[in-house]
């Protein structure tokens, strides 16, 4: 009988047995792998506790198991000692988990204070949320892009972060914390990679309809690509050529309503007031509709079709366009690289 | 036998209400037994609503990119889920225990007031129906400006703003439309509810407590609602305030959380979680309490360090209002800030700690009955140490920078609430069973509820701490299939279910032992305090006799001493006490004064939800007749007069429960 | 309850006493809530109207005084319940209310001129807290008001308060000595630092 239970009770400890073999391979959002110092001083702080934690929990899962193993009520037992406390053992069980607890926290407070610092040499870089999209600007160049925010690889990145409504949050597990975006305040991030690399980010704080759908990429460059890369986006559009497909997409684009809410730098400024990403570039960003689908024909094609279907509550309005209009629309933004 | 009024002129037409049976004695009731089964079955009711929300969730996510649920038709369901479990499953079940465990456990008739315990209860249903019935009447919208593919369901017009309500997302603004007035008008009700119940049950414990039973004296779980009641006496205030002033921003023009008009939306953060904070040990509290009278009956020996659970679940509770910032680490705080909530979290632990030390003591050298109560307790113990320590992680701050807002902190609460306060619960309504209804539950069905809901939990929000980490979000109603989420969040999916199929067990369990169980003994369980001395089920006068207490524990110490090894050894008068007190229990020789049954609680109560329904349709009429009904309900409670003495019927007990 | 076996209020404060003493210390915090947003919002700068250019200082102080007054008419009642003087008990539950009254009409003559120097609700943050905070203590006021009416009309429909209206009277003095200290304290924090 109380093998058996013996075996059941074990069964408590299954949970913890997967947790070790499961972790999930391959995964882009994952702040288990950090790519950066800031996100794997964060990741040392966290194993350190973990292992403490996983620690404490053996000794209270055993002491219960054991406990309700070799205390079982059998027939012939005694009725047990009526035991009421021990003043020694509630200190002994008081003060050690405030040393713990002071052994975790001298590290805790130092990092807090050391994540918050700006960095030296940092470029600064503007982020706005918005529903549901993240808007990236340079004032040191004068760029504003969205969706896909690139870093350089030989310097922190201080991002200096609102909303324009909302409460949004910025979160790129494998460099870093997240921060919320707050409307009329500033926040601060620091990003740095170790590497030149693609990394996932995400909007983390509920902000409505399409939140989950709220993305975006952080891309570091080695420093002549970020070099040529700024280069690139400091120049006005591109104009198509004449007669081609692409000049027809440009007059789709003119005549259908998108410069009430985008601008096309050096040649269409918006006529409204709202916001919408900035599309001169838009063509080098290989992620689009705050990084929830891509950049492909086919992908746009559904977005251009109806936007609201693919991200509900989106402030683009379906513009009504023809399969034809919508094939030169593409045709055309696919020439603003 | 009327009793003279004493020269008084009679001030009102109506006579008070004088059913014992039916509909009408339900609604007039002011017996705190019978308001606390009102509490027990509305709220298990609501439970099964949110149980039934998370499902939809769950299937929802179940694969990437799915689309069983719309995005708004989502939204509603996770807001609804968690504003559901908290203040309309959790809370109430709680409610449910105190109301009917209070008066027993400190040998008194009733609770200080007993028309305000039945108007706290009328509020509640009526607030809780009110926030229920946005599903029928409740609209929903994309933000101002923006566009949808499609109508919103009426599963989507429901509050959907999250449990939370983050500003300014549940402005006007933001959130058109009705449902999140709902929300927080409804809230605001059932906060009028629980303040009413807290400083009912503060005055109860300290005014109606019976001979001899000293403060050092009751038992653990009157003291935790003694510490809720704290709780919730400091803290709904504040959530009043805030959620005045987001009815006032969204229907009259106010600009508290709108920066267009120099608020702040931070400050809802502050002043939700100030408010939030204490919630969740008035969550978990109640929990404590039950498991900390289950742990020693079913050990045969005392509670361990009996003084040190109780300081410490005072400390848990005064430190309680000094954490409340680290929900918001990530947000608008200075790094001062966070480290000096960093700490106060970690202090909090110790307190925590020290109580489950104290449990296991109690378990340790006793001689353990695996009953259905115990090994929910036990099942409390294992799966709340885990949240608690997910808990210390997140005072880590900087980590809790990446696990914040992901389902690592999804995981977390989920087993200090679902393994925790849930667990408890269950603990508790086998435990008392017999004794509320005079019969016994199935023990093997409730052995196979446990080990099924347990396996099922654990299936369900284990997996969540590593999804939270490696990147999964929450309140994300679709996740892309490169995130590599999709195993997991099935098997998740599936446990939710077998966590449904064992509450099916539960159901079944219960309803057929009300009716066809074995009839329970007064005391099936040998156990150590007072409400165990009286009949099964509970008549209606509760003790015919007050009782006189002379030790903590003290029916344990009628029935048995300590041999000279300090072992319990059975009295010979045992046994013949135990026939005494329940010949006694059922025929009260002495004359006995129960509170008067009312209507007027249930009429004022009424008023409010029309008050609210005023607000949000702009309606005078409404509002009129909701001040209406209020005056109406308040004056009659203030003339009604104190009539004639019910005198106890002693053929009907428990509360005039035989069957209906 | 009144069970001749049970002991009488271990705490030795009477029972409904007792729940209006924590029903008060819930209102602390009431206010409190209320009276920290009006700080918080206060220390900031914001473009737009603002109490100081719209408010009278000395009207409000007469209004404050006549408050005030009506805590020692509120204290007369009560001593003269003591002394089972049921007349005098009467005239000063009377002169409370009436001051209450007049304290309440004084705040809506102020309410009105504000609103036509354009210091609104909804103008701006400044408006929406004012008018919050002095509202919620407004509704208190008209709340006590109506209560002292009512112990007014029964004492004069039984010719006099028993001995448990004696109780209610007593218990309904705490409240409204309360709702005189948050003027206190709001009239300080608001109009006069």
């Amino acid at each position: 009988m109380s093998d058996y239970f013996l075996s059941i009770k074990k069964l408590k400890l299954v949970p913890f047995m997967v947790l070790f073999t499961s972790c999930i391979e391959n995964a882009p959002m994952d702040s288990l792998s950090p790519e950066g110092p800031y996100a794997r001083t964060i990741d040392n702080l966290f194993w350190l506790t973990f292992w403490i934690a996983v620690g404490i929990f053996f000794l209270v899962q055993t002491v219960l198991i054991v406990a309700v193993i070799i205390f079982r009520d059998k027939p012939n037992n005694p009725e047990p000692k009526q035991i009421h406390g021990n003043t020694k053992l509630e200190l002994l069980w008081t003060v050690i988990p405030v040393l713990i607890l002071v052994a975790i926290a001298i590290p805790t407070v130092k990092t807090i204070f050391e994540l918050a610092k700006e960095p030296e040499n940092a470029l600064k870089v503007e982020v706005v949320g918005h529903q549901w999209w993240f808007e990236f600007k340079y004032p040191q160049y004068g760029i504003t892009t969205a969706n896909v925010l690139i870093i350089p690889e030989d310097k922190p990145v201080r991002l200096e972060m609102w909303s324009n409504d909302v409460m949004h949050n910025f979160w790129v597990p494998k460099l870093n914390g997240k921060r919320y975006l707050v409307p009329g305040q500033l926040t601060y991030l620091n990003l740095y990679a170790d590497n030149a690399g693609e990394y996932w980010a995400q909007c983390g704080e509920f902000c409505g309809l399409s939140h989950s759908k709220m993305r975006a990429r952080v891309i570091s460059l080695n420093s002549s690509d970020f070099k040529m890369w700024v280069e690139n986006e400091q120049k006005e559009a591109r104009r198509p050529e004449e007669g081609t497909l692409a000049a027809e997409g440009e007059q789709v684009y003119l005549n259908a309503g998108c410069t009430q809410c985008h601008i096309i730098n050096g040649v269409w400024d918006v006529q409204g007031d709202r916001v919408a990403p900035n599309l001169t570039h838009m063509a080098s960003r290989h992620v689009l509709g705050g990084a929830s689908f891509k950049n492909n024909p086919t992908d746009l094609t559904k977005w251009l079709s109806n936007p609201a279907a693919i991200k509900p509550g989106t402030f683009m309005p379906n513009l009504e366009l023809t399969e034809d209009e919508i094939v030169a629309l593409i045709e055309y933004l696919g020439t603003l690289k | 036998m009327s009793k003279s009024l004493q020269g008084k002129k009679i001030l009102t037409v109506f006579k008070r209400p004088s059913s014992s049976e039916g509909i009408l004695s339900w609604i007039t009731t002011v017996d705190h037994k019978r308001i606390g089964i009102m509490y027990g079955y509305a709220a298990f009711f609501f439970l099964l609503f949110g149980g039934l929300e998370a499902l939809l969730l769950r299937i929802q996510l179940a694969k990437p990119d799915n689309d069983f649920l719309s995005a708004a038709e989502y939204n509603a369901m996770f807001t609804m889920h968690g504003t559901t479990m908290v203040f309309l499953a959790i809370m109430p079940i709680s409610a449910a225990f105190f109301n009917y465990l209070l008066p027993l456990q400190i040998g008194a008739r009733d609770v200080a007031f007993p028309r305000l315990n039945a108007l706290s209860y009328w509020i509640w249903i009526f607030g809780g129906v009110f926030l229920y019935s946005t599903f029928i009447f409740g609209t929903a919208g994309a933000p101002v400006g923006g566009y949808l593919a499609e109508e919103i369901s009426w599963l989507g017009n429901a509050p959907n703003g999250g449990w939370f309500g983050y500003q300014p997302n549940a402005s006007f603004k933001y959130s058109p439309g009705t449902a999140m007035d709902y929300w927080a008008i409804g809230l605001q009700i059932l906060g009028i509810s629980s303040l009413i119940s807290a400083f009912n049950f503060i005055t109860t414990i300290l005014n109606m407590r019976t001979k001899g039973m000293r403060l050092m004296r009751m038992p653990v779980f009157t003291w935790m609602t003694f510490a809720v009641a704290f709780l919730l006496a400091f803290s709904l205030p504040i959530i009043a305030i805030a959620l005045f002033f987001v009815t006032f921003d969204r229907q009259f023009g106010t600009t508290f959380f709108l920066t267009e008009g120099g608020g702040d939306p931070v400050l809802w953060q502050h002043l939700f979680w100030l408010f939030g904070h204490p919630e969740v040990y008035i969550l978990i509290l109640p929990a404590f309490g039950i498991v900390s009278e289950i742990l020693p009956t079913f050990s045969r020996k005392p509670l361990f360090g009996y003084a040190a659970i109780v300081f410490a679940g005072f400390g848990i509770a005064f430190i309680g209002f000094g954490v409340w910032a680290h929900h918001m680490f990530a947000s608008a705080i200075s790094p001062v800030a966070q480290a000096g909530f960093g700490i106060s979290t970690m202090v909090i632990a110790v307190p925590t700690g020290v109580k489950i030390f104290n449990w296991l003591g109690t378990i340790w050298g006793g001689k353990i009955s695996l009953k259905t109560p115990m090994l929910f307790a036990l099942g409390f113990i294992a799966m709340f140490v885990i949240g608690g320590l997910s808990g210390v992680t997140h005072s880590v701050v900087p980590a809790d920078t990446q696990q914040t807002d992901t389902y690592y902190v999804v995981a977390h609460f989920h087993y200090v609430l679902f393994g925790g306060a849930i667990f408890g619960i269950f603990a508790g309504l086998y435990y008392w069973f017999p004794k509320v209804w005079g019969k016994m539950y199935n023990e093997t069905l409730g052995q196979l509820h446990f080990w099924l809901m347990i396996i099922g939990f654990n299936l369900t929000f284990g997996p969540m701490h590593w999804l939270g980490l490696q990147g999964q979000i929450r309140r994300t109603w679709v996740y892309a299939e490169e995130t590599n989420l999709g195993f997991w969040n099935l098997i998740v999916t599936i446990g939710a279910f077998i966590i449904a199929l064992s509450i099916i067990i539960f159901m079944i369990n219960w309803s057929y032992s009300r009716r066809k169980g074995p009839a329970a003994l007064m005391d099936p369980w040998d156990a150590r305090t007072i409400e165990w001395t009286i009949p099964s089920p509970t008549p209606v006068w509760n003790f015919s006799t007050p009782p006189e207490v002379e030790n903590l524990d003290d029916f344990w110490h009628k029935k048995y001493g300590e041999d000279s090894e300090g072992r319990a050894v059975r009295r010979d008068t045992a046994d013949q006490l135990l026939i005494d007190l329940e010949e006694d229990g059922l025929n009260p020789k002495n004359h006995i004064e129960l509170p008067n049954p009312s209507y007027f609680p249930f009429i004022l109560a009424s008023g409010l939800p029309l008050l609210g329904y005023a607000i949000i349709y702009k309606s005078i009429a409404l509002a009129g007749l909701g001040v209406l009904l209020l005056l109406i309900g308040g004056f009659g409670w203030a003339l009604e007069p104190i009539e004639e003495v019910t005198i106890a019927n002693p053929s009907v007990s428990n509360g005039g429960v035989e069957d209906e | 309850m009144s069970d001749h076996d049970y002991p009488h209020e271990p705490t030795g404060v009477e029972t409904r006493k007792l729940g209006m003493w924590i029903f008060l210390s819930t209102e602390i915090l009431f206010f409190g809530t209320l009276i920290t947003t009006y700080l918080i919002f206060k220390g900031r700068t914001f473009d737009g109207i603002k109490l100081e250019e719209v408010y009278d200082i000395p009207f409000t102080s007469v209004s404050s005084f006549v408050l005030l007054m009506s805590s020692l008419t509120m204290v007369l009642a009560h001593n003269a319940i003591e002394k089972s003087d049921q007349e005098r008990a009467n005239i000063w539950l009377l002169a409370t209310a009436s001051l209450g009254a007049v304290f309440l009409a004084g705040q809506i003559y102020e309410f009105t001129e504000f609103y036509h120097k354009g210091f609104t609700l909804t103008v701006n943050i400044y408006g929406s807290t004012f008018y919050v905070l002095t509202g919620f203590h407004g509704a208190h006021v008209f709340i006590g008001v109506v209560l002292l009416v009512i112990l007014w009309g029964v004492g004069k429909r039984q010719e006099g308060l028993s001995l448990d209206g004696g109780m209610n009277l007593e218990f309904i003095a705490l409240y409204w000595h309360f709702v005189d200290i948050v003027w206190i304290v709001l009239f300080t924090v608001v109009y006069l630092i």
